[in-house]
């Protein structure tokens, strides 16, 4: 299955890019387990970074589907 | 109803307030009009701020926008709302967040202000970047109230 992944602000500047186009040959995986391919798993997920699928907050453990776009940030600081 | 913006540019939320209820043609229907504006200011955490980039997640900032005045809709009584956001570069002084909520009594109008406001602060997709006398940082979290 394939995925888009995005990264905003501080997160965005330390992993060097703003968007990854993952194809996952297991169709399981959980957003944690996504942050784990495209940080390198040796990186577990930061507590307080935020997980978004299809611009909705989720938990870390939520299952990712194909098509779906996934998102990392830091917490927000807006208003 | 309401209405969700987000800006590149500056604005001014007393014109962007009147030429919206203006247009709202609801005169009569509300007896309570609350506005909260936020704007940027030259000091944080005992730092000279000098200028200031707003970043956002585009679509998911209207999406969650919508969803919390969708809420404050669900919870209050409420005639209409009016937000804006800006993004991009920010100077001193500007405003950065408007938020305006009609209803037929102050009650509703100030709690849904409040609500919407506090929710944008915690949940919506926003992030500041400050430029001060050693470089850019990232605000890491807003300050509780």
């Amino acid at each position: 299955m394939s995925i888009t992944v995005k990264y905003f602000a501080s997160l965005r500047e330390i992993l060097g890019r703003s968007e990854d186009s993952l194809e996952i040959g297991d169709g399981n995986i959980t957003v944690s387990e996504v942050w784990k391919q495209v940080a390198g798993k040796q990186k577990s997920l930061p507590d307080d970074v935020l997980t978004v699928i299809n611009m909705e907050y989720v938990k870390p453990d939520a299952q990712v589907k194909d098509g779906d776009e996934v998102a990392f940030f830091p917490p927000v600081t807006g208003g | 109803m309401m209405k969700i913006e987000i800006r590149t540019e500056p604005f001014n939320p007393w014109s962007e307030i009147e030429s919206y209820q203006e247009q709202m043609q609801k005169d009569g229907q509300f007896g309570a009009m609350a506005s909260f504006v936020g704007s940027m200011r030259d000091l944080n955490e005992e730092e000279q701020v000098t200028e200031m980039q707003l970043e956002h997640y585009p679509g998911m900032t209207e999406k969650h926008l919508m969803d919390i005045c969708t809420e404050a809709n669900k919870k209050w009584d409420l005639i209409d709302i009016l937000v804006m956001h800006r993004v991009g570069e920010i100077r001193i002084g500007n405003p950065i967040v408007l938020v305006c909520v009609w209803s037929a009594h102050r009650a509703a109008a100030f709690d849904a202000c409040r609500f919407i406001m506090e929710d944008l602060k915690s949940k919506a997709p926003f992030w500041k970047q400050e430029t001060v006398a050693g470089g850019k940082r990232w605000v890491e979290k807003n300050t509780s109230g």
